[in-house]
């Protein structure tokens, strides 16, 4: 039996998905078009632009910076993610209640407060490197979604499953390790995704952090646009969007896609 | 292997609050004890204690020779068995019995040896390459059982084995684990809220209450002879009546109940009498009578509850309200006067607290 869906929710949820997709359609149009500008519908067909980002050497540099900042600050976020998502999990009787929101308060503040923060206190009032302060920021920024995506597979983590362990002679560091770990695996990976792309992605706190020749990509092509308006930018976004889709495709076929969606 | 299990002293704290206070128990070499009690009672935090997951602000536990009191949960060779199972989700249920055997080293054939055979007796050696999330309730707590039974301990400890399992379940487990641990001879330890579980399997029976033992003796020592007025109310002795002794003719005994009737009761049947005592009975031990000459006391029969095999008044009388039943022959109206008499059979001697 089929439900007769209403003509009028058809056209909301056509819109929606126009709204959606559009501006993804216009970018891969116009990063494709033969023109020194951005134009859609694209005139002419060419890959120039993608060319153009290579031979860009600021978009080299920042790619590089991105991916490292990223790699970096996400793993940091779950070196302390993990242990405080846990020991937040694990001793939640005993600990205040308060503890838990503390861990989760930079989400909160505004980014822009957290980079101006870091300039002044870190990178201007410690003199430390910039690329360093860099690394500290986005670890700042993305060790609260660690924290709170890992804490809520532990939520549904029975305890007494590694009290089970221990009791069998598991030493307790080795059975978080063998035990513990393995059960909020996709926690872990979810994480991992979410801080990923959350410092992938940051124009706030990068925007106070980047100094002279060191900079991420989202910065590199805020400035980019501000001199030229060539298709370049739309050949970046792409290439961003493609990676996107390929991390999802790894995510879903791994784990699927609900992990993110917990 | 098997060893006695002592608690001597132990006191324990959450925090500020005291939960146990100078607990002692011993339980001998291949004996079954349960821990029975409400929940609050203190009967998982003693079972926490000896695995080591909590520590005693103060006493000693030991297992044998061996003071277990500072020892690490991990070095202390207990098999545990959970309430909800507690199989690790993703191995498979070979995996979970051979665990134990794992962290000791053993070579790998072995571990699957000895693995496989304990499966083969709890029955589900078929099932050996599932993982825990295709296995009923009863299965789980087969693969928990042997993952605890596998490693040999010399003490096995229950905490609320079959609370999850439905009610004909129940009754079969406690049966099986029952043979397990008389067949291996290990020492027990078995905590449930369950009075009927923990009657049916145990040697002696610990009631708890409020982080105390309020007495420990075998099941039927505590179902015929309660040593105070918790444990009477727990077993079922629902009618607690203070009596005061006015005359003693060698084993007989007058004593008046407040509302001044007399009850005469044999010191033979129910033991030494002491001057001032309650009586303490099941609503079974008071016989309804509507015989004017009938001792005992007299009542005002209040509502008729059917139990099926009798019905059950409520009653007022002198020394207050009393429950009691009655054959289903003769049943009598609301508001009748009658006269209760104590069955010597069903009554205990308390002292007054």
């Amino acid at each position: 039996m089929t439900t007769r869906l209403h003509p009028l929710l058809i056209v909301l949820t056509a819109l929606v998905y126009v709204f959606l997709l559009g501006p993804l359609i216009i970018i891969f149009g116009a990063s494709v078009s033969d023109t020194t500008f951005l134009a859609f519908p694209p005139q002419g067909l060419t890959l120039h632009w993608f060319e153009n980002i290579w031979e860009i050497s600021a978009f080299r540099r920042t790619i590089v910076t991105s991916f490292q900042v990223a790699l970096l600050g996400t793993a940091f976020a779950l070196l302390i993610g993990i242990p405080a998502a846990y020991a937040l999990n694990r001793h939640r009787i005993q600990l205040p209640a308060w503890l838990s929101t503390l861990f989760v308060l930079p989400i909160l503040v505004p980014e822009i407060v957290i980079g101006f923060s870091l300039l002044r206190s870190v990178n201007v009032g410690l003199d430390v490197p910039v690329f360093t302060t860099l690394l500290i920021g986005h670890t700042l920024l993305v060790t609260p979604y660690a924290i709170r995506v890992i804490s809520a597979s532990l939520a549904s983590f029975d305890f007494s499953i590694e009290e089970a362990a221990i009791s069998l002679g598991s030493h307790p560091v080795k059975t978080f390790f063998t035990i513990v770990l393995p059960n909020v695996r996709s926690g872990v990976v979810a994480a991992f995704i979410l801080a990923f792309i959350t410092s992938i992605n940051d124009v706030s706190v990068s925007l106070f952090l980047t100094g002279p020749g060191i900079s991420t990509l989202p910065i590199q092509i805020l400035a980019h646009v501000e001199q030229f308006f060539d298709p370049t930018i739309a050949s970046v976004s792409v290439l961003l969007m493609v990676l996107t889709i390929i991390v999802m495709i790894i995510v879903e076929r791994t784990l699927g896609l609900t992990v993110i969606a917990k | 292997m098997t060893l006695p299990l002592s608690l001597d002293s132990v006191t324990a704290h959450y925090g500020k609050v005291k939960v146990l206070e100078d607990l002692s128990i011993h339980v001998g070499a291949g004996e079954l004890v349960s821990l029975l009690g409400a929940s609050g009672c203190g009967k998982t935090t003693t079972l926490r204690l000896v695995a080591g997951f909590l520590q005693p602000t103060s006493g000693t536990i030991r297992l044998g020779d061996k003071d277990l009191t500072r020892l690490p949960a991990h070095g202390r060779d207990i098999g545990l068995v959970f309430q909800n199972y507690a199989l690790f989700p993703h191995l498979s249920v070979q995996q979970n019995v051979g665990f134990g055997l794992k962290q000791r080293n053993l070579p790998s054939a072995e571990q699957d040896r000895r693995a496989l055979q304990m499966l083969e007796r709890v029955g589900l050696a078929h099932l050996a390459q599932r993982l825990p999330a295709e296995l009923s309730g009863g299965q789980k707590q087969r693969v928990a059982l042997a993952r605890a039974l596998v490693i040999e301990p010399p003490l096995l400890m229950f905490d609320e084995p079959l609370s999850n399992l439905d009610a004909k379940l129940r009754v079969d487990m406690r049966v099986e684990i029952r043979e397990l641990q008389r067949a291996n001879g290990t020492t027990a330890l078995y905590v449930t809220h369950d009075q009927e579980e923990a009657f049916s399997i145990s040697d002696r029976v610990a009631i708890m209450n409020e982080g105390r033992i309020m007495q420990l003796d075998t099941p039927e020592t505590l179902y015929q002879r309660p040593a105070n007025s918790f444990v009477a109310r727990f077993v079922g002795f629902e009618n607690l009546i203070p009596l005061t002794v006015r005359d003693r003719s060698g084993d007989v005994v007058r004593a008046e109940a407040k509302g001044g009737a007399m009850l005469t009761l044999s010191q033979q049947r129910l033991g030494a009498i002491p001057d001032g005592f309650v009586l303490a009975t099941r609503p079974d031990g008071l016989i309804v009578s509507d015989d004017p000459t009938a001792e005992g006391l007299p009542a005002t029969l209040g509502l008729r509850t059917y139990l099926g095999r009798a019905y059950q008044y409520r009653c007022e009388t002198g020394t207050g309200h009393l429950v009691a039943n009655g054959s289903l022959a003769t049943p009598f109206k609301p508001a009748t006067q009658v006269t209760l008499t104590p069955n010597p059979d069903q009554c205990a001697i308390l002292a007054v607290e």
